[in-house]
């Protein structure tokens, strides 16, 4: 498979390939970061920090323990979530308990003018609280099963299938 | 297995956010290796998880990517490529400024050899014409001096040699009188120079009764080199005198300052 060809040549730190997992992934981290930090520059400052770490340490990633937008994204997470527990950041101030992604699509807040982003805010809205709230957890935040159950008070034995049905939902929101 | 089943369960959701343990996530991926609907499953969750976080992304980040590939320091191959180019240049241009100097520096050269031979050119002219006026000089020289043979030759020369006289018994001159022409040769070498404000005068003499006859100054004396002085004289003498006489000569000989006299022994 292609994917796999590129990740290779990229943990041999080829240039161009890391061009194109930047290009494939970019866009993604920098939402994921962007709706933990909740600012600009920050989630800039991050961004940078998450493509040289995967540079750094991209002998540490193995397709058998998962896929490699996986291995970034935890990258990704853990480094944003970083960020807003370094003293700089608790000092501006920013209330994050409740917010979740769902408002970056809402809202003015959402610089990305692409047409897709657009489009999947209008069908983002339709999805239930409690999806938009699992996915938020589960994907976006890092949140274990047990961590996303006792937050939205859902058996932990159910979250398996809710997010199975959410995705299903998300699915058919945003993929033809 | 249950492929549908397994599908269906909600584990592939829990392996693309990385929720499972390692020994789940061997499993998923060899499912996926296996079964085609399995890989597809996984890509369509991954790819809908990268379009809602897509639309999450606050601006574009484009730039970010030069911004750390500098971090990085990447894209040296660039340089590579630039660096062996301007070698390549570099000798050119080198050979170039080389050849242009060696032709500077021989032109140069060829310039200062050009005025060196000019310049000896000129001076060896300047030589020759000195020589042809030594040589002149030495012919014109030569002349006088035969003219001189010639005329103390000359059988009808009377010779008179003039003694010092009083306290200047050092002094001596000749005379070569040819009657035949009227003129003496005076040899004055034994005269010292005249001193500043007077002049030798020569004077031609008759015995009984005295009498002096001037012949004039010799107002060249002190530059003359062989102090042999043609003078005309017409008289009968009886003999010759020198005397010291302030410039511009006497009408009678100063007796004290008579330096030389020699009479005539007539043949």
């Amino acid at each position: 498979m292609e994917l796999d060809l590129l990740v290779v040549n990229f943990q041999k730190k080829d240039e161009k390939a890391f061009e194109k997992l930047y290009n494939m992934y970019s866009d993604s981290m920098h939402g994921v970061i962007y709706n933990i930090v909740r600012d600009h520059e920050i989630a800039e400052e991050v961004m940078q920090d998450v493509f040289i770490k995967a540079w750094h340490k991209a002998d540490t990633y193995n397709s058998s323990k998962g896929r490699f937008f996986t291995w970034i994204l935890n990258i990704a997470r853990n480094a944003a979530i970083d960020k807003t527990r370094s003293k700089a950041y608790k000092n501006s101030e920013k209330n994050l308990n409740a917010e979740f992604f769902v408002d970056i699509l809402e809202t003015s807040e959402n610089l990305n003018d692409k047409m897709d982003a657009i489009g999947i805010g209008k069908y983002v809205k339709a999805l239930g609280e409690k999806c938009k709230k699992i996915i938020e957890f589960l994907y976006f935040k890092g949140f274990t099963q047990k961590e996303t159950s006792e937050e939205l008070d859902i058996p932990l034995g159910t979250i398996k299938t809710r997010n199975r049905n959410c995705i299903k939902d998300l699915r058919a929101m945003v993929l033809e | 297995m249950d492929i549908k089943a397994y599908i269906d369960s909600g584990v592939l959701e829990l392996f693309v956010a990385g929720q499972l343990t390692d020994q789940e996530n061997k499993e998923v991926q060899e499912l996926m290796l296996k079964h085609p609907e399995v890989l597809q499953e996984v890509l369509e969750i991954e790819s809908a998880i990268i379009k809602l976080s897509s639309a999450m992304s606050p601006g574009d980040n484009k730039h970010l990517l030069q911004l750390i590939k500098d971090k990085l320091q990447l894209g040296g191959q660039d340089v590579k490529v630039v660096s062996i180019e301007k070698a390549k240049y570099n000798w050119f241009t080198y050979t170039g400024w080389a050849a242009a100097l060696i032709v500077g520096a021989g032109l140069l050269w060829t310039m200062n050899q050009n005025q060196q031979l000019e310049v000896k050119v000129s001076n060896a002219e300047t030589e020759k014409a000195y020589l042809e006026v030594q040589i002149e000089e030495a012919k014109t020289d030569l002349a006088v001096k035969d003219n001189l043979l010639n005329v103390l030759r000359d059988r009808n020369i009377i010779s008179v040699p003039l003694g010092g006289q009083g306290d200047f018994v050092n002094s001596y001159a000749k005379v070569y009188w040819n009657k035949s022409d009227n003129s003496i040769y005076l040899d004055a070498q034994g005269l010292p120079d005249a001193p500043e404000g007077k002049v030798w005068q020569v004077w031609s003499l008759t015995l009984n009764p005295l009498t002096p006859t001037s012949l004039g100054t010799i107002n060249n004396f002190n530059s003359d080199d062989n102090k042999i002085f043609n003078i005309a004289n017409a008289n009968e003498s009886q003999a010759f005198g020198i005397t010291l006489e302030p410039t511009g000569g006497s009408e009678s000989p100063t007796m004290d300052q008579l330096h030389t006299l020699g009479i005539v022994s007539q043949p």
